[in-house]
């Protein structure tokens, strides 16, 4: 990766542009606590991605799926002559390939809101920040007013207005996660807009845009980054919590929480299989996401730079 | 803040849900409509709430045909019950524990404890519900699972803690909505703890000769308290509202059931009342937190007083 940049670009912008990535690479793997939750979360993500190859079933092919094998205990022998290591639900599914499955879903609606309310968040809290005045004060009153309810709340309100649905999901975690990113842009912004860079770039008459764009938002990112990564898990969390209610996603496409649910009724009768595999899952993933998160706050935190 | 109650209600205020069993025919689905005021137009609707509010009349349920307000209030008790004993058990645990942990902050226990408290703020409140259940219900069988079990009238109002079995009812979800608590208790009091050795009064204190005991007991905490008693304030909105997923997995006949219940059932003056009176309640805390805390930092109040 470095020789080969060195040869395309001029050799300053190497020092400039590669050495705080690898240096901010090179602490990052200075934490053997951090390493292990990346290596977690890579082993999940890989396992979300290639669901459909690594399963031993199809949870939704109602072909490969049979009643008589029902809450059968993790180990049970299948009838294809391989095993359920992980039990059965109360519809004959394997538990493991729902997992898989699972984990596909809850991390897509996770990301997707994530991105979706990063976008919405940094085009306001940069709105907030450089324009200032009416705007600023409108947009950040809003976000007071939001953050100072708990998220759960403002979430179970939304599912209630807008109806189920994974579009309406997903519009709610957009909704309760768009303020975050928009308070923390603001503050990084008005920070950023006092530097002298700002200043020079505003004397050459560049366009607002392009100042916005090109100057403060790229200096904005790093905080940023982290709220983000942190986020991630925290939707993850919320959508299950909703799917747990019952006002997550359709039952057609279990996510994490909706598997955890359906066990929910079998578990006082002892078959703890069908909502502790999944809740296992669920955990590993916000744990090893949150790992990557604090590591990633001590090595992007200028503070804590020698 | 009356802005925020305004926001509530237009929010819930716009939507309309079909409520009718879709095997009703056309005629009683008309005078359904009609009795549930659902053939007026929206504005309307919606003004005539308004009055009803004026009146504290905050609509009737279409489910159970009585005051939406009546039931909610009805349920209030046992989620105010569930939020005071869990952040009782949060105070109990976490304040002592993050005191530790400030203390000796290099220790074994220490980051023990620190790494516990990361567990808390991960654990998803209701995996965690589940697995109470699982292991005090189930496995060991010493704790019932859901239910509040018998209440004892205190002025007409129902409450668990005063029977032995109401205690046992109540220690899994109160424990369980205390998790986060404990985790954040911890995480402020260990960094208050940490902040305030480190300062000239309290080697001050030591330098009088007074015992560990004193110093810590009563100039460090008593420093550290101003915060911690903010958010222990603050938070108590939020241990109501996240009492809504507590009380759907142990089964607690709490407001929160009751909201779930209702959105289920497209239940809506329920909703909105539960709304309101949830705001109600965040504009409350908020203004007693305001006022605890100028009564707790003299530098609050001084600053106050002096302008």
């Amino acid at each position: 990766m470095g020789p080969q940049a060195a040869d395309v670009a001029p050799v300053a912008r190497v020092t400039d542009n590669a050495s705080p990535l690898r240096r901010i690479a090179s602490d990052f793997v200075a934490n053997p606590i951090a390493i292990a939750g990346l290596a977690l979360l890579a082993l999940i993500i890989a396992a979300a991605i290639a669901a459909p190859l690594i399963s031993p079933q199809n949870p939704y092919d109602l072909a490969q799926i049979d009643i008589v094998d029902s809450k059968l205990p993790p180990g049970s022998a299948a009838p294809n002559g391989g095993t359920y290591w992980l039990g059965t639900d109360d519809q004959g599914r394997d538990m493991l390939s729902a997992i898989f499955y699972g984990l596909r879903i809850s991390l897509a609606v996770g990301v997707i809101s994530t991105v979706v309310a990063l976008i919405i968040g940094l085009a306001t809290g940069l709105a907030a920040a450089y324009f200032g005045g009416r705007l600023e004060q409108l947009i950040m009153r809003i976000v007071d007013i939001q953050l100072s309810f708990p998220s759960i709340l403002i979430a179970l309100i939304l599912i209630a207005v807008l109806g189920q649905g994974t579009g309406k999901v997903i519009t709610a975690l957009v909704t309760v996660q768009w303020a975050y990113y928009a308070r923390t842009v603001r503050s990084a912004a008005l920070v950023e807009k006092r530097k002298e860079y700002i200043e020079a770039a505003h004397c050459l008459a560049l366009s607002p845009a392009r100042i916005v764009f090109r100057h403060l938002l790229p200096n904005c990112l790093p905080p940023m980054i982290v709220v983000a990564t942190v986020q991630v898990a925290a939707a993850i969390a919320l959508e299950a919590t909703l799917s747990f209610l019952g006002l997550g996603l359709p039952i057609t496409e279990p996510s994490l929480g909706l598997l955890i649910a359906n066990g929910y009724q079998y578990l006082l009768s002892g078959k703890y299989w069908i909502s502790f595999f999944p809740g296992l899952a669920l955990l590993l993933t916000i744990v090893s996401i949150n790992l990557v998160a604090d590591q990633l706050r001590d090595v992007l935190n200028p503070r804590l730079q020698k | 803040m009356s802005l925020l109650v305004f926001v509530g209600v237009y929010a819930v205020g716009n939507p309309i849900d079909i409520l009718i069993n879709p095997q009703a025919d056309q005629e009683d689905r008309e005078r359904a409509i009609a009795a549930l005021g659902l053939d007026k137009t929206l504005p309307m609707q919606y003004l005539s709430f308004l009055s009803g509010v004026v009146h504290g009349d905050l609509g009737r349920s279409f489910v159970h045909a009585t005051s939406a307000l009546g039931l909610i209030l009805e349920r209030m008790p046992a989620t105010l019950e569930l939020a005071f004993a869990a952040m009782l058990i949060a105070i109990v645990i976490g304040i002592p524990l993050g005191l530790w942990a400030g203390l000796r902050p290099n220790g074994v226990a220490g980051r023990t404890i620190m790494a516990g408290s990361i567990l808390g703020f991960s654990l998803p409140t209701f995996w965690v519900g589940l697995m109470l259940i699982m292991v005090f219900s189930v496995i060991l069988g010493w704790l019932p699972s859901n239910g509040r079990g018998p209440t004892v009238d205190v002025l007409g109002i129902p409450v668990s803690f005063l029977s032995f079995e109401g205690w046992r009812h109540l220690l899994l979800p109160a424990t369980n909505l205390a998790l986060f608590n404990v985790a954040l208790l911890i995480r402020l009091t260990r960094a208050g703890a940490h902040e305030a050795l480190l300062q000239d009064y309290v080697k001050f204190a030591r330098a009088k000769g007074l015992t560990n005991v004193r110093v810590i007991g009563v100039h460090v905490l008593r420093n550290i308290l101003i915060p911690i008693v903010t958010v222990i304030g603050l938070q108590f909105g939020a241990l109501i509202a996240f009492a809504i997923v507590t009380e759907s997995v142990f089964a607690w006949p709490g407001m929160g059931k009751l909201l779930i219940d209702s959105i289920n059932l497209l239940d809506r003056p329920v909703i909105v009342a539960y709304l309101l009176v949830i705001v109600t309640f965040f504009i409350v805390i908020n203004l007693l937190v305001d006022i605890l805390y100028s009564l707790l930092d003299p530098r609050v109040r001084l600053s106050e007083s002096g302008t």
